[in-house]
């Protein structure tokens, strides 16, 4: 993980006066999201303590619970098989979020509350790297990171399940030609890139408090807006506001897919194909683009504070 | 070109003002001590310096505005803002790699030159070293820097002597040359009388006293005066007496070393002397002076 730093022969004395312009513009960054991946581990073990238990879930499972999947049942077989699946990997998108939450919360208040912000100002990275590097970690890093788990545990569970299909019942030649895994795989990444879109409002807003609050910055981000919506039911009777909030945090799935067949039928939210997928509906929604203007907002108000932040 | 250069140097807040119209000129090679009671604004005009803060007045630092500035600064300026900021989480060989990383003067063998010579492992985390060891990979980072203004502000506050001792030799010997500048604010100013070049009094916002050493040492004088000779010695109007061990000790301004001489002891005074004579002049402004 070394090369990195040698790629760029600065120390060359021909190379000296045009090494710092040439630098300016990526190594920061790279160097400061490396950063925060030293600093919070969680990033990838949180994800990966969570496609372990998965995987022990699954195993136990497939163990001692062979019946079930032999019991014949109403749902589509292809349905049936696949719903360990799409549970497994909407469980590690979940984990995704959890950790972005809580590391947007920190991600400029850890910083200031332990003083390293003076060591970190001392250096020559701007502002703008800073606050972007670490935008970049639920927007950019998690959802790549948990994609490639995503597609590992899958594959992993698809080899368990042909090592235990004596005990299942199920044929290894029909669990790997009914599985659609490939096509799943292909899902959970654009459901990761749709919901992170989707949710960088959210993520600028977290981040912005992160840099503002002196402390609680759980409460400062929560309860204003719990407040608001208090405020509008009582005052107006009505929840405009919270259904906003309710957009913002489901809204994307009626907009990045399509649950219903081409007769009309509702399809099995648990499947979802590749068919299912209207990234074109999604990307003109107006509302994704509002929300990634706010964002833009949000994060260079959080890059003009921390300019005026100190150590708490 | 001046390295720092400010005038009029202004910084609120609120209803207290904690620099008040500070003109300032610091050339290349000096090694100018900030030295001034709590409270006196030093590190609030270090930190207008350093692009932490926002001012009032003209500041310019290597040409360049800091505060609008800083990211660009920082190449060529450093700074040890205080012993303990070095994140707790951070290995010592990641600090290394993150620097090399983001520093384009960041000579990364020299540090590691300098760490050889201490007991600090580069496995180890920030959190799991003394004090004293965490002064040092800062100043290890530091050194290894190729800056032209390095910033200390309390730099070796709450190390044992041993530390502040090797910390100023270090500076000097390995880091100080005639290119450099380097602005330190300390309230140890017995250990930097002999490193400075350049002495500052700041004192509620205002510089009181600004000189070479040069001009310190030929412009100052303590006079530990005979008895019988005492009267003669205040008709020279001294700007500073006090008593030690039944012996009045006076502290003259510009006064001629011959003339002092036949009236007793003369010597060079303390930089703490001279700003206890200095402040207290100033009408109880020295109440809080931590010297």
């Amino acid at each position: 993980m070394n090369t990195p730093s040698n790629a760029v022969p600065e120390s060359s004395l021909n190379s000296q006066a045009i090494a710092p312009a040439a630098m300016s513009a990526t190594r920061p960054m790279y160097w400061s999201v490396r950063r925060e991946l030293w600093e919070n581990r969680s990033i990838y073990v949180a994800p990966l303590a969570a496609a372990a238990v998965v995987l022990l879930g699954f195993l136990i499972g497939q163990m001692y619970m062979p019946h079930t999947m032999r019991e014949p049942a109403e749902m589509d077989p292809a349905h049936q098989l696949a719903m360990p699946y799409s549970h497994a990997a909407w469980l590690l998108m979940l984990t995704a979020f959890i950790v972005g939450v809580f590391y947007s919360l920190d991600a400029l208040h850890g910083e200031r509350r332990d003083r390293s912000i003076l060591f970190w100002k001392s250096l020559p990275v701007s502002d703008l790297t800073t606050v972007l590097s670490k935008a970049s970690i639920p927007l950019v890093v998690l959802p790549l990171l948990v994609s490639a788990i995503i597609v590992v545990t899958l594959l992993i569970m698809l080899l368990l399940s042909t090592a235990f299909q004596p005990l299942t019942g199920v044929g290894a030649s029909t669990l790997w030609a009914r599985l659609p895994l490939f096509q799943m795989e292909l899902v959970q990444i654009y459901s990761l890139a749709v919901l992170a879109l989707w949710h960088a409002p959210l993520y600028g807003w977290l981040l912005l408090v992160s840099g503002w609050a002196r402390r609680a910055t759980f409460l400062w981000a929560v309860l204003p807006v719990l407040a608001i919506c208090a405020f509008e039911f009582i005052a107006f009777h009505t929840s405009y506001f919270g259904s906003l909030l309710k957009n913002r945090l489901f809204g994307f799935a009626s907009d990045a897919f399509s649950f219903t067949g081409p007769d009309g039928v509702p399809l099995d939210p648990h499947l979802i194909l590749l068919t299912q997928l209207t990234p074109g509906k999604f990307l003109s929604t107006p509302g994704l683009w509002l929300g990634l203007g706010v964002t833009a907002a949000l994060l260079a108000a959080a890059v003009r504070l921390r300019r005026y932040r100190g150590p708490i | 070109m001046a390295y720092i250069e400010a005038r009029g140097l202004r910084k609120v807040f609120g209803a207290t003002i904690a620099v008040d119209g500070v003109d300032l000129r610091v050339e290349e090679g000096r090694i100018l001590g900030l030295i001034g009671p709590n409270g006196a604004g030093k590190t609030t005009a270090l930190n207008a310096i350093l692009g932490l803060t926002s001012y009032q007045g003209e500041l310019r630092v290597l040409g360049r505005d800091p505060w609008t500035e800083r990211d660009q600064l920082m190449r060529d300026v450093s700074f040890i803002a205080d012993v303990a900021v070095l994140p707790r989480w951070i290995k010592v060989s990641q600090a290394l790699e993150y620097v090399a990383g983001v520093h384009p003067r960041f000579d990364r063998a020299k540090a590691e030159g300098f760490l050889a010579k201490t007991n600090i492992r580069s496995a180890s985390k920030v959190r799991e070293l003394s004090k004293g060891m965490v002064a040092q990979l800062h100043l290890a980072l530091v050194m290894a820097i190729d800056a032209k203004l390095l910033v200390l502000d309390e730099p070796t506050l709450g190390l044992d002597i041993l530390y502040r001792k090797q910390f100023y030799d270090s500076l000097l010997n390995d880091y100080f040359d005639r290119s450099r500048t380097i602005v330190v604010t300390t309230h140890q100013v017995e250990e930097v009388q002999n490193v400075l070049t350049d002495l500052m009094f700041i004192n509620r916002g205002r510089i009181v006293l600004n000189c070479s050493m040069e001009e310190f040492e030929s412009r100052y004088l303590e006079l530990m005066v005979n008895s019988e000779h005492l009267a003669a010695a205040r008709a020279l109007r001294p700007i500073h007496e006090r008593q030690v061990l039944g012996r009045s000790i006076l502290l003259f301004d510009g006064v001629d070393r011959q003339q002092l001489a036949a009236l007793g002891d003369v010597r060079t005074p303390s930089i703490a002397d001279l700003f206890v004579a200095v402040l207290g002049n100033q009408g109880g402004a020295a109440q809080g002076a931590a010297l």
